[in-house]
């Protein structure tokens, strides 16, 4: 018996894709092998790691627990639309590079996602506020000591390109 | 880690979402999903069809009035969270809401979904029995207000029929000169609490009420009424009426030693509470 398809458009990084779907495809899964947009990365599958968070009508959410069904006409953000257009890395991946806030990096698309969320709500982070930003987010190289970094260097970046614009 | 294959109906009402869960005795509601998509990953449970009531226009309200707080089925816990008026009329929501999960999740979770989930390891549904709280649930015959105590029936189990679904939760609101707090201890800040405890003290001296409700220290949500009680035999009563389990992540003494440590200090920051909301 084949599965039922629901055509879906997503909006991915300002751009609509027209996909077919079971009902059970996780957005992640979607972004990943319908959308070919491999940044997103699955670790844990149920919501415990973060790797795999994106920004859903700006808000930053775990694409693994979300259906890509569910995802119909909202406005997704994933790590590959984070820099400009012309390739500038945006204030929080300015900021993972400089601080050495990745190793490996596999954790680090769902960190830099759910940072510029939590940093256009907070532009200048207290060092615990920059440390339960992160909170839900596991890394298993760095320590999160350069993460912490990262966002408060990050929030010095957004300042400053502010007060230069 | 990929969940079995079910249908997918998306109502634009309630009335519509509880005709397809009718027509279906396999069939489940989706709102936000936090807890109901893990369990379709890990296949611990398999519904023949989800009827995702995201896209039904209203539910996402939050009325407050001197009454209490009325949240409604979509509203997120992120939105609950910020509502300033919230806080002021029934703090013990927001207090514990702040310890629901991580903000990544409480941007999608709803507050409702959490108390119709009945997870005695969740904070909300504590909350809801200990306010005296209550949950509005629609079904083919109509609405009916199913009361905190008459919610929770075991371990994941509320007392909703399969054809029904929660259009909303109300909070009342504290009372004047009453005092709250919650506290918990979980291995990282918003993972799933070794155990949890909220109290709420009313009145004073002869007067005084004291009432405390625990997560993760039983199969259920579980309100221990404290009044009269000596200081420092808090723990020990509350834990007659208590049976915290063992599991991987700590020991049942441990968590007997948790319900003693978090039970003097939420009883003695309710008073505090009390004292500074008395001006």
């Amino acid at each position: 018996m084949s599965e039922e398809l629901h055509p879906v458009r997503l909006t991915v990084n300002g751009v609509t894709h027209r996909v077919e779907v079971p009902a059970r495809r996780l957005l992640s899964d979607a972004l990943r092998h319908d959308v070919g947009l491999t940044g997103t990365h699955v670790g844990c599958e149920h919501g415990v790691c973060g790797a795999c968070t994106v920004l859903v009508d700006g808000d930053p959410v775990r694409s693994c627990l979300m259906l890509a069904v569910s995802a119909a006409d909202h406005e997704i953000t994933t790590v590959e639309g984070l820099a400009a257009p012309d390739g500038t890395l945006s204030p929080v991946q300015q900021a993972f590079a400089e601080c050495h806030g990745l190793q490996c990096g596999f954790c680090t698309p769902g960190f830099l996602t759910t940072i510029t969320a939590g940093l256009r709500e907070n532009p200048c982070p207290s060092h615990e506020q920059a440390r339960e930003m992160i909170a839900g987010n596991l890394c298993r190289c760095t320590g999160y000591q350069n993460i912490v970094k990262a966002v408060e260097r990050a929030a010095q970046i957004g300042a400053s390109d502010k007060a230069a614009s | 880690m990929k969940p079995a294959p079910f249908g997918y109906r998306r109502p634009s009402t309630v009335a519509e979402a509880v005709r397809e869960l009718a027509a279906d005795s396999g069939a489940k509601v989706l709102a936000g999903g936090q807890s109901l998509i893990p369990l379709l990953s890990m296949r611990l449970a398999a519904p023949s069809l989800l009827v995702d009531i995201n896209e039904i226009p209203g539910l996402d309200a939050i009325e407050v009035d001197e009454r209490g707080v009325r949240i409604g089925a979509l509203a997120r816990h992120a939105a609950v969270l910020a509502d300033p008026d919230v806080r002021r009329v029934q703090p013990l929501v927001s207090l514990a809401l702040a310890n629901v999960a991580h903000a990544t999740i409480r941007n999608r979770g709803t507050t409702v979904g959490s108390l119709v989930h009945a997870d005695a390891a969740a904070e909300m549904p504590v909350v809801l029995l200990l306010t005296g709280g209550s949950v509005e649930v629609q079904g083919p015959s109509g609405r009916r207000t199913i009361a905190a105590p008459d919610l929770y029936v075991g371990p994941l189990e509320s007392s909703l029929a399969h054809d029904e679904i929660a259009v909303a939760a109300f909070f009342p609101a504290l009372a004047p000169g009453a005092g709250v707090a919650f506290s918990e201890i979980a291995r990282r800040h918003g993972d799933y609490a070794l155990v949890g405890a909220a109290a709420l003290v009313t009145g004073r001296g002869q007067d005084e009420t004291v009432r405390v409700g625990y997560l993760s220290a039983g199969d259920l949500p579980t309100v221990v009424d404290l009044t009269g009680v000596d200081e420092t035999e808090l723990g020990d009563a509350a834990l007659a009426h208590l049976d915290p389990g063992d599991d991987i992540h700590a020991t049942a003494a441990y968590r007997a030693q948790l319900v003693r440590v978090l039970t003097r200090r939420v009883v003695r920051a309710a008073r505090a509470h009390a004292e500074g909301a008395e001006r």
